[in-house]
């Protein structure tokens, strides 16, 4: 069946609620009204109100009540409203639902979900847009997960609800409705922590996840159409855990690497993946490695946005840099 | 000068008062169960100075003092059944022991090391150390509970610097909008670290504080052994029967310093301390039960002897315990470590066997 992104991570949820009736949902404006971006839809009505329920504002709540409800066995999946606000609930989310685990030695597990949109170019307010993945990356014991196409999107949040410790599941905004894909109605999963080649190439690498996925792909393009340059574009769909060994692969055969990501530079998963190639296959480079990013500013107005998010041109600019001789 | 820790004028729920005399209603419970919770504070007070003592012989990390809190901690914890959960701060030892969590295990973690044992069935969360924050957790809990349709309630425990945090007052209002099967507990020992009680809330008492979430709440004497069990029994039964959250505010004082590392004579007025020392929870009960014929001198000096024999041999149970092995901080990152993880292990062993 032909899905947008928005519809794929509904008949997750739709799924999972039907699979196990351990599975809750919470958050803001998820019930009567089925999310902002109408994820829930219709989910509280089929599941009831049980199941599938309103909370108060309050993001440190919203995410410190599913811990609690977490280990006593449920498995809630909590949507924060825009991943803006993620900071509102660093602590329940860093030194909590990651540590439950470490701290009581296993005898107490934190299976949470907690799913935020995140992301550029759709002409938001002021901290509706960040991208947060870098941050959360120094957080051992939370998975982190960024899926760029409806078909994946539905079988990572799966695999998210499936997994016995938390995940941040982050849904990038301008992917929701952007394009329709084939997906099954029926239940799958993808790995966590699993790469994909979404397109081979043997001239250079482009890593990215996310909405950056499509950009690589369309500067890929063209990179083809006017220098013949063929350019390998992995998806990397969860930056944590990193799937080191494939970056390591492509890297091996291209010899030029490029990370694609809208987050700020400094300290970001480019840095990460710049640091993997050097410590894995640094003698496989032919040229310096290059990241085409957000800059280190805040996050623009929205009449500034498209100059500050990586573009095919600017991509583009980058493979001719890596290409020249 | 001494601290205001309540609006002057302002009543706690009381059953025994400082002289151990009766003035309210008792609590039902045994003689037995009066011993058994009297030789609770016994035990709670000796552990603290145990550990507080192996701190100063470099056998334990920082520890916080748990005097004259004792009434507060066991009385809390008593009125709970085994399914029931505790969400505590680290000011509350003596309730996680009351719930089940071995001596041993508590002491081996006093050591710097995590328990491999830590109970799982005591339904006792490991107490953490970011102010406020295990209150969602036991809202959370007990909200899980409702939606399971479990006869469960959840209690969390802080002190009075942590009703200023967001987290705190996030808890009441859940609690509240859900009508969760959860009992709010404020330990108000007039003290965060150095801070006193009047600089953190303006509040008339924190339990006061319950009505702007609709949560009812009670002021109690945190010293009255009977009074803090009294209040928490019926606040548990009302959340069990449905009947939603409360919050409940145990009056007591922190009569020993904030941990091993801090120094009180820097911030408070030692007659301040000594005034508390006269409404001391264990001589208060200890009055009650002598003059109700149900302990005499001999007795509780055997008390005080078990329980130190008790203590003794955990700590000795724990340090017979190997240290955790150098890798295990490993173990317990996630359920499966990911290649990253298990390569940084293997390079971490690397440098343990050479130092050997």
């Amino acid at each position: 069946m032909q899905m947008t992104m928005v519809e794929a991570l509904n008949s997750a949820l739709a799924l999972e609620l039907e699979r196990d009736e351990r599975v809750v949902l919470l958050g803001e404006d998820i019930g009567a009204n089925g999310g902002v971006f109408r994820v829930t839809e219709r989910l509280q009505q089929r599941f009831g109100e049980k199941r599938v329920f309103d909370t108060p504002l309050a993001e440190s709540a919203i995410i410190g009540t599913s811990i609690g409800m977490a280990v006593y066995g449920l498995r809630p999946v909590a949507e924060i409203q825009f991943a803006g606000f993620l900071y509102l609930c660093m602590n329940q989310l860093v030194s909590q639902a990651a540590r439950i685990r470490f701290r009581s030695a296993g005898a107490f597990t934190c299976p949470l979900v907690v799913r935020a949109p995140y992301g550029g170019g759709v002409r938001t307010p002021e901290m509706h847009s960040d991208s947060l993945e870098g941050v959360f990356s120094q957080t051992p014991g939370l998975k982190i997960v960024l899926p760029s196409n409806p078909y994946d999107a539905k079988g990572l949040l799966s695999s998210a609800v499936a997994d016995p410790d938390p995940v941040l599941f982050l849904e990038n905004i301008k992917l929701y409705r952007s394009f329709r894909q084939d997906t099954p109605e029926d239940y799958y999963t993808i790995p966590l922590g699993k790469a994909k080649p979404v397109q081979e190439g043997t001239d250079v690498s482009i890593f990215a996840y996310g909405a950056m996925v499509n950009v690589a792909q369309e500067a890929a393009k063209q990179a083809q159409q006017e220098m013949g340059t063929s350019v390998e574009v992995i998806d990397l769909r969860t930056i944590w855990p990193l799937d080191e060994e494939a970056i390591a692969a492509s890297v091996e055969k291209t010899g030029r690497a490029i990370i694609v990501h809208e987050a700020p530079r400094a300290g970001g998963i480019g840095a990460e993946i710049t640091a993997v190639i050097n410590e894995r296959c640094f003698y496989s480079l032919l040229k310096p490695i290059q990241r085409v990013t957000g800059y280190d500013t805040p996050y623009p107005v929205p009449g500034q946005e498209d100059y500050y998010l990586p573009t095919p041109a600017k991509v583009l600019s980058t493979i001719r840099e890596v290409m020249e001789p | 000068m001494t601290i205001q820790q309540v609006e002057s004028g302002l009543a706690s729920y009381q059953i025994l008062d400082v002289e151990g005399n009766l003035v309210g209603e008792m609590p039902d419970l045994s003689a037995e169960r009066m011993l058994a919770l009297y030789r609770y504070m016994r035990l709670a007070r000796a552990f603290s100075d145990k550990i507080i003592a192996l701190q100063r012989q470099g056998r334990a990390t920082t520890f916080g003092s748990l005097v004259g809190q004792e009434a507060s901690a066991v009385g809390l914890a008593a009125p709970l059944q085994p399914q029931d959960w505790l969400a505590t701060s680290y000011r509350e030892i003596a309730s996680l022991i009351v719930k089940g969590v071995p001596l041993a295990t508590l002491v081996y973690a006093f050591r710097g090391f995590t328990p491999s044992d830590w109970p799982a069935e005591s339904r006792c969360l490991p107490f953490q150390v970011v102010i406020g924050t295990q209150m969602l957790h036991a809202v959370g809990l007990g909200m899980a509970a409702k939606i399971a349709g479990d006869p469960v309630v959840a209690v969390g425990v802080c002190g009075d610097g942590a009703t200023s945090e967001g987290d705190f007052n996030e808890a009441l209002n859940f609690a509240g909008v859900f009508q969760a099967p959860v009992v709010l507990i404020v330990q108000n020992n007039g003290w965060a670290i150095s801070v006193p009680r009047h600089k953190q809330s303006a509040a008339r008492s924190f339990a006061s504080r319950g009505e702007g979430f609709g949560v009812p709440g009670e002021l109690v004497d945190g010293n009255d052994i009977f009074a803090v069990y009294d209040s928490v029994q019926r606040a548990v039964e009302r959340a069990r029967a449905g009947q939603g959250p409360t919050l409940i505010e145990t009056l007591t004082y922190r009569i020993g310093a904030h941990t091993t590392a801090d120094d009180p004579t820097r911030y408070r007025d030692p007659a301040e301390v000594e005034a508390w020392r006269a409404k001391d929870p264990i001589a208060r009960f200890q009055k009650f039960l002598t003059r109700r014929n149900l302990l005499d001198e001999a007795q509780a000096e055997r008390i005080v002897q078990e329980v130190e024999e008790e203590i003794n041999e955990a700590v000795q149970e724990a340090e017979a315990r190997p240290s955790m092995a150098p890798d295990s901080f490993f173990d317990y990152t996630m359920a499966a470590l990911p290649p990253r993880l298990q390569e940084q292990r293997a390079d971490l062993l690397r440098y343990v066997k050479r130092k050997d």
